[in-house]
């Protein structure tokens, strides 16, 4: 058989892509079920930890039931029911406008104090990034943040996912004085001040990306969260007056 | 004299046992004669990005001991199968094929190693030590001798691999696969630190560096006539 015919060459081509094809569905869907629990847990993880709750893949589950108290979704300032705010693609929300965006919002408890976690999700420089950040109840003080990334730089951009980079938030501002959001710059070094972090040298573009995207998915949720705090504050029925919601603080 | 040894080869080819000393030599000389790292200088890249510790350089090892031997072996079986203009495509996805594959059971069952390993499970596949065995053995070999040489050149492969990742691991974090050999031993009491700069890239290369020293100071071999 003559094994460089143009005919068989075309043969041999198809056939070859029909079996690694059969094989490889056959490896993915098999398995999926096990790599869906893994990033389940993981998030899990994420969502613990960005409220400083450290805990292994194993004890996730066990311990998410104990800390997290609540799991909202918010549409345009109000509770959206029937909608499950873990199983929410983040992915597909952010291409949304903000006010049209499900928005997932998971109230955590510790230590008999309420934590807001906010879910993020942006670009880097090679892919998706995203994170958690958690508020403190005055829907201003940052209390915790984690990001994570798919594929950016390991060295440069992936350093966004080490303590170094995450440990500067806790205690900064999203909140100027007057009550208005300013989101969280990510700054090219000398960073001071409330509102900034110091940026990953070598890494521009993913540091700008972890700023847009803190601004892009914070800021959706201040008017709702507002109210929340507000009217759980003073137990008033939630009247909506942002004003003085902020001046409670 | 050519003619002679070619026919004394087929001689010994009717009944070559599985172990004969050519077919060890596939094994033990890429381990140090042909290196695909510290001689070859292939897979560098690799070699480097995932040497901080050994769990993962483990893995990573092992991934590509699958890889290597099993893409050997269906490259040899198929040999005379692959159109010849068509065969580097079809190294491709053989390869690209095993990679998917591994790449998917790691993240079933070590999805945090599978993480750390990131983008370098995929690059498996333009690891060039993978697609020259294929090119430059598999295709003209058997596959038993095929799969031969594709575990030296994986095992070549990963006991470098394993060596920086133990330097690196030990001098940088103090620990091995995780436990704290340092700490137990004590040397930290006594003004010992750990040295933070193994835990960079350029660490790895300069490691690299003196095993690929050592080797050719003992090697003789290995050293260039000029």
């Amino acid at each position: 058989m003559d094994v460089n015919k143009n005919s068989y060459t075309f043969i041999f081509a198809a056939s070859m892509v029909v079996v690694v094809a059969a094989i490889l569905s056959f490896a993915a869907t098999s398995l999926k079920p096990m790599q869906d629990r893994n990033i389940e847990l993981e998030k899990k993880q994420n969502i613990l930890s960005s409220i400083g709750i450290n805990v292994s893949r194993e004890e996730a589950e066990n311990e998410y039931e104990k800390y997290i108290k609540r799991e909202l979704v918010i549409f345009n300032n109000e509770i959206k029911e029937g909608v499950a705010a873990f199983a929410i693609d983040l992915s597909k929300e952010i291409k949304k406008e903000p006010t049209q965006r499900d928005a997932p919002l998971y109230i955590a408890e510790r230590d008999g104090t309420k934590y807001f976690i906010l879910p993020l999700r942006g670009k880097g420089l090679w892919g998706p990034i995203w994170g958690y950040i958690a508020l403190e109840q005055n829907v201003n003080t940052v209390y915790g943040a984690v990001f994570d990334h798919k594929t950016e730089t390991p060295g440069l951009g992936a350093e966004i996912s080490t303590p170094i980079f995450m440990d500067q938030f806790p205690g900064k501002k999203i909140l100027n004085d007057q009550g208005e959001f300013v989101s969280i710059q990510v700054m090219k070094g000398n960073a001071s001040g409330d509102y900034q972090v110091d940026g990953i040298s070598g890494g521009t573009i993913t540091s700008v990306g972890v700023q847009d995207m803190l601004d892009d998915c914070i800021q959706s949720y201040i008017p709702f969260l507002k109210q929340y705090s507000g009217s759980a504050a003073t137990a008033q029925a939630r009247l909506g007056n942002e004003d003085e919601v902020a001046t409670i603080e | 004299m050519a003619e002679v040894t070619e026919t004394v080869e087929k001689q010994v080819k009717q009944r070559e046992p599985l172990f004969s000393k050519k077919n060890r030599k596939l094994i033990t000389d890429p381990l140090d004669d042909s290196n695909p790292i510290t001689v070859q200088v292939l897979g560098i890249c690799s070699a480097l990005a995932i040497t901080v510790k050994l769990y993962p350089a483990l893995v990573m090892s092992l991934s590509v001991i699958f890889v290597m031997g099993a893409g050997n072996v269906i490259i040899s079986l198929l040999r005379n199968l692959i159109p010849n203009r068509i065969r580097i495509i079809v190294q491709l996805v053989v390869v690209a094929s095993l990679v998917i594959l591994v790449d998917q059971v790691l993240k079933a069952f070590v999805y945090d190693i599978s993480k750390e390993l990131s983008v370098f499970v995929g690059l498996i596949i333009t690891n060039c030590i993978i697609m020259g065995r294929f090119e430059a053995f598999a295709l003209a070999n058997g596959p038993w001798k095929s799969f031969l040489d594709g575990m030296g050149n994986a095992f070549g492969y990963a006991w470098i691999l394993i060596a920086v990742a133990f330097f690196r691991e030990l001098l940088g974090s103090g620990t091995l696969f995780g436990y704290p050999v340092l700490e137990k031993i004590g040397v930290y009491s006594v003004g010992y630190e750990n040295n933070g700069l193994m835990l960079l890239p350029p660490m790895a290369l300069i490691t690299v560096g003196i095993i690929i020293w050592v080797q050719r100071a003992r090697n003789t071999k290995l050293i260039e006539e000029n």
